[in-house]
């Protein structure tokens, strides 16, 4: 796993981004926050696109900048991809060439990325010889991924790809940005404010407020233990899981996933044995149970936790931070966990309702 | 025509072309600077660029006339003198046709913008690579409208020519002089032909320039 370290403190016109990042950089990492809070910003610094005075930056071994040493690599000699929110195709070139432009431009042993392999993954097999002002916002968006994937990138930089483009066109690009990694393994860097993309897509999360990272880490444990999380709108996730397909039982319609030993039932998948699948957990769907039951219930998940820590919400409702190998939220009444007596440290049982696949928590 | 007049054709044409050469060589770097610059001395270096459009020729003319002849300063540095020669009416065109080139180019460097420049480094091309294959390309029109208005108003400089480079035959002797001449002379016939031929060339040039504008949008999107 790579390793990230930048330090950048730049005034800009609004505000001052000042960070200072030492993050593990595998899977898709969502640099996430409001707008405005300097994610664009960040990643630039990162490209050398802006050039913080006093800034440090080093990605794995390899240190792109060091002022202390007057040392700033240019965008074009550092190996990143980066697709701006704009696909910023060449208008005078058509799609052939678009994609081969960084390729031809890179060494013959560079080359770790093939044009077919990249033509389709993204689907753009049909469209090689168009112009680009023929193409459709969502295949230009494809484009412009391609022709990044194709440098062969020890790093991919993705500032809100989806931005520009409706719903529809949106779902028509995320699942690319999923499978690329899968198959490339590549680490991408991925900015967006969108939170429905960012818990579909990410693995770890930078979480960016004013110009300062306020949180970074594993998306699931960034999301359930945050203490602004209500601010963001994450109120309702209990947890995220990538979890992993186990067995189908075709008799009842069921999918069984493991996820760290414990089996989750969820309605039957068309996805084979042995693949991840990423379940949601809502927090009104958690239910503490003190003892393992002996009387029957009708609650299939349950799960052994441990509780972490009690946070209160309102007059009436306190959320119960789980551990269950990672944070699993359950959102109860406070006349129950008064009745529950509940202490940190203690064993409980968890029973999930209901868990969603590619539900919104965003109302 | 006569042998004189084809002399001055040719002249004219020579000059033209290295004026326009000399200006996109000198011109494509201070567009681009006055493009994208930041810095206060922009607007000071944009009027300098602008002045020719306003100034009388001759008043451009005849400080060019003393710095180039053998008094002047280049004239004593480098021990010759350029006034009356045809590197000097060179020079002076390059100054008096500098607006026709810069501003067109700036204008279309303004319309590029940053964003390709900095999607063609992100895919590896250096400052150059990605100047010479995606910034000029999409400045393509900017470049053709520079290329025909350098050489469209060299051609019809006069003021500055007279000054710097008197008329002299197969030297310095151009045609929009050459019709003066012919006017002196009284020979109306010789200037008739070619005022038609200048009014004409400076037609189709301008028709060029709107055709290309209109017909070949150049899609950004």
């Amino acid at each position: 796993m790579s390793h990230l370290r930048a330090r950048f403190d730049l005034p800009l016109s609004t505000f001052r981004l000042n960070v200072n990042l030492d993050v593990p950089i595998s899977g898709i990492t969502a640099i996430f926050g409001p707008s405005g809070s300097g994610k664009t910003t960040l990643l630039r610094c990162l490209a050398g696109l802006e050039r913080a005075p006093q800034g440090f930056m080093q990605f794995g071994e390899e240190v792109w900048q060091d002022e202390s040493r007057g040392r700033c690599l240019p965008l074009y000699e550092r190996p990143i991809g980066y697709v701006f929110q704009e696909p910023r195709l060449f208008p005078h070139y058509d799609v052939r060439s678009n994609l081969l432009y960084g390729y031809k431009r890179i060494s013959i042993e560079a080359r770790r990325v093939a044009p077919e392999q990249v033509i389709e993954i993204l689907g753009i097999g049909h469209l090689l010889d168009r112009r680009i002002h023929k193409l459709s916002g969502g295949e230009q968006q494809r484009v412009a991924i391609g022709r990044a994937l194709l440098t062969s990138p020890k790093l991919l930089l993705l500032d809100e790809p989806l931005a520009s483009l409706d719903l529809q066109r949106k779902q028509e690009v995320l699942p690319f940005i999923r499978q690329l990694h899968e198959h490339l393994r590549i680490p991408v860097l991925y900015v967006s404010h969108g939170l429905t993309e960012i818990l579909q897509l990410a693995d770890r999360v930078i979480l960016m407020k004013e110009g300062h990272v306020v949180g970074t880490g594993l998306l699931n444990e960034v999301f359930t233990t945050l203490h602004f999380r209500g601010q963001l709108g994450l109120h309702r996730i209990g947890a995220i899981l990538n979890a992993r397909v186990i067995h189908h039982d075709l008799q009842y319609g069921l999918t069984q996933l493991d996820f760290n030993n414990h089996a989750l039932f969820v309605p039957i998948q068309s996805v084979p044995v042995g693949q991840a699948l990423r379940v949601h957990i809502f927090s009104n769907d958690v239910s503490l149970v003190l003892a393992q039951t002996v009387v029957p219930t009708s609650i299939l998940n349950i799960l052994k936790a441990t509780v972490v820590e009690v946070r209160e919400i309102d007059q009436s409702s306190v959320d119960v931070v789980l551990d269950i190998g990672t944070p699993l939220v359950a959102s109860i009444t406070r006349k129950s966990l008064m009745l529950l007596g509940l202490k940190l440290g203690q064993l409980v049982f968890a029973h999930i309702k209901t868990v969603a696949l590619n539900e919104e928590f965003v109302e | 025509m006569t042998d004189l007049d084809l002399s001055a054709l040719w002249v004219t044409v020579q000059l033209a072309t290295t004026t326009v050469i000399v200006l996109l060589l000198i011109g494509t770097p201070l567009a681009w600077w006055l493009a994208h610059t930041r810095s206060r001395i922009r607007p000071i270096i944009e009027a300098l660029v602008a002045l020719p459009i306003v100034l009388p020729p001759t008043v451009l003319g005849f400080y060019l006339l003393i710095t180039l002849g053998p008094y002047g300063p280049f004239g004593r540095v480098a021990q010759v003198s350029l006034a009356f020669t045809f590197t000097g009416l060179v020079i002076a065109s390059v100054f008096y046709s500098m607006p026709f080139v810069i501003q067109p180019l700036q204008g279309a460097f303004e319309a590029v913008g940053k964003a390709p420049l900095e999607a063609a480094w992100s895919l590896r091309a250096s400052k150059l690579d990605a100047f010479l294959t995606v910034v000029s390309p999409i400045a393509l029109r900017g470049y053709i409208s520079a290329i025909v208005l350098g050489f469209a108003h060299t051609i019809g400089e006069f003021g500055v020519v007279l000054m710097v480079g008197g008329s002299i035959p197969g030297q310095t002797r151009v045609l929009s002089t050459t019709i003066f001449e012919h006017v002196e002379a009284m020979e109306y016939g010789q200037a008739h032909a070619i005022a038609a031929i200048l009014l004409t060339f400076s037609f189709l040039v301008l028709l060029a320039v709107y055709v290309v504008n209109r017909r070949f949008p150049i899609h950004v999107s």
